[in-house]
């Protein structure tokens, strides 16, 4: 193998341990008490701000170093056997700072945000949730008003993921007071610029850790801040497929947590027996058959997004045949992690059941749950049978 | 910029006034207008394609079926020519 590309591997791979460390030290220690209480995983994020793990998306050229999405897969892979929270942040970061990555089309301005992002290892959230439309994505009530130099943008979200531990926000909202509601614009709002106001509760099942409760956001800030690409084109080229395959990521590491724990609790059982096959042990194999599929499919679609961008196969990324197939991976990772918590649930019996005790599965089931509404599957499904009626599959 | 067949660009102009959802009439777009921009979803877009097919009896290929074959009337005019030609 060439020297340079050896290099870069080792690099890659050291970034992945650091990370690694991190939750084992940091995010897994504490995913209980986070769950417990409902709150932001505070000790996991900073370690992970101080390993640089919020800059790694932007290239070197802005001081990140240029982390492809396969690399950030892995790492979203890595934090889900830890701590849901903690994986879901970094994956929802990842979309946003990649959004304005792929996006600031050489705005000088957006350029030198980059750059502060990247020395500050910024932590972005996203805002795109909003009484009326509700979760879809792809339609706005507020619009951004822009006079001059500057822009004011209020915005009445029904969820806002860690909104209060973010340095900033990325925002949607229609372009302008007179655009339709899919003419949406892309704004980001720099802390110390936004406000969030009327807070409510955020009470969950699962992903409680993720602390994202409904709030109006009062931003302003300058105009350039107002990306000029539509967000339709951001939407498709960026944040769908980064999200779905990012969620993907860490719901797969969530699913092989709670496989791993399910055959440490067969070994253990095996040889307390004197080697005899414990009862359920031939259903592992089965799971961790389903684990490896489940696998292939999230990195395969990392490796497949990460080639479109390599080649800037912007063609391949508009089209409805990719929309159908990211949109599947989502889909399909949502049922497998679902189904391999629940099996290995099963397999482990009362002991998982228990919600103390090392092999409990209470909160990767509750959270394994969350990945079935964020986007909600419904309104996927019935997105993909339409572009059925149109894609011929040739 | 491609000359427009004014025959198919009636008959896109059509099917959009019926089923692009614009905010504005589509008889008072230009063949440049973005329609994205005028109000037409991701979501109508699948309706438009279906009802240009079924008009002109043909068939888009999934490699046309991208954003900016749909951005506008003239991409769409263009696109619904050549394939009445390739046919």
């Amino acid at each position: 193998m060439d020297m340079q590309i050896k290099q870069l591997h080792a690099e890659v791979e050291f970034r992945l341990a650091e990370i690694e460390r991190v939750g084992r030290e940091f995010a897994r220690p504490n995913a209980d008490d986070v769950d417990i209480k409902s709150r932001f995983p505070i000790e996991a994020i900073n370690a992970l701000k101080a390993i640089g793990l919020f800059a790694s998306p932007i290239p070197k050229q802005f001081g990140g170093v240029g982390a492809d999405p396969v690399e950030l897969a892995r790492g979203c892979a890595i934090l889900g056997q830890h701590c849901s929270a903690t994986a879901s942040v970094v994956a929802m970061h990842h979309t946003q700072i990649l959004s304005a990555v792929h996006h600031a089309n050489g705005d000088a301005n957006l350029e030198d945000y980059l750059r502060r992002a990247a020395i500050e290892n910024r932590l972005i959230a996203s805002v795109t949730s909003e009484v009326g439309p509700g979760g879809d994505m792809r339609s706005s009530s507020c619009a951004v008003a822009l006079n001059g130099d500057t822009y004011q943008l209020t915005k009445k979200a029904t969820t806002i993921s860690y909104g209060s531990y973010a340095d900033d926000l990325m925002i949607t909202c229609r372009r302008s007071a007179d655009a339709a509601p899919s003419d949406q614009a892309f704004v980001l709002a720099e802390r110390g610029n936004f406000e969030l106001q009327d807070q409510g509760v955020w009470d969950t099942l699962g992903m409680r850790g993720t602390c994202s409760p409904p709030a109006t956001v009062v931003a302003h800030g300058a105009a350039w801040q107002v990306f000029k690409t539509p967000f339709a084109e951001i939407a498709s080229y960026t944040m769908v497929p980064t999200s779905h395959i990012f969620w993907s990521s860490w719901w797969y590491g969530l699913a092989l947590d709670a496989v791993n724990k399910c055959r440490e609790l067969l070994r253990a059982k095996a040889r307390a027996s004197g080697g005899n096959m414990p009862l359920g042990a031939h259903r592992v194999a089965d799971i961790v058959a389903e684990l490896q599929r489940f696998e292939m499919e999230v990195f395969g679609m990392a490796r497949e997004y990460a080639d479109a961008l390599e080649a800037n196969d912007t063609q391949k990324l508009s089209s409805i045949a990719y929309a159908l197939r990211i949109n599947t991976l989502k889909l399909n990772s949502s049922k497998n992690v679902v189904a391999l918590v629940t099996e290995a649930l099963a397999v482990c019996g009362i002991q998982a059941y228990k919600n103390n005790g090392p092999f409990s599965l209470g909160r990767h089931l509750r959270d394994a749950h969350s990945s079935v509404m964020m986007v909600h599957n419904d309104r996927i499904q019935q997105t993909n049978a339409s572009l059925l009626m149109i894609h011929k599959g040739n | 910029m491609s000359i427009l067949n004014n025959e198919t660009f009636l008959g896109v102009q059509q099917v959009l006034a019926k089923h692009a959802e614009l905010q504005k009439n589509a008889m008072v777009l230009m063949p440049d207008d973005d329609l994205f921009a005028a109000g037409m979803s991701s979501r109508a877009t699948v309706g438009v394609m279906l009802a240009l097919e079924s008009q002109f009896d043909i068939e888009f290929p999934d490699n046309m079926l991208r954003r900016d074959v749909f951005e506008s009337m003239r991409s769409i005019s263009t696109a619904v020519q050549t394939l009445l030609t390739n046919n």
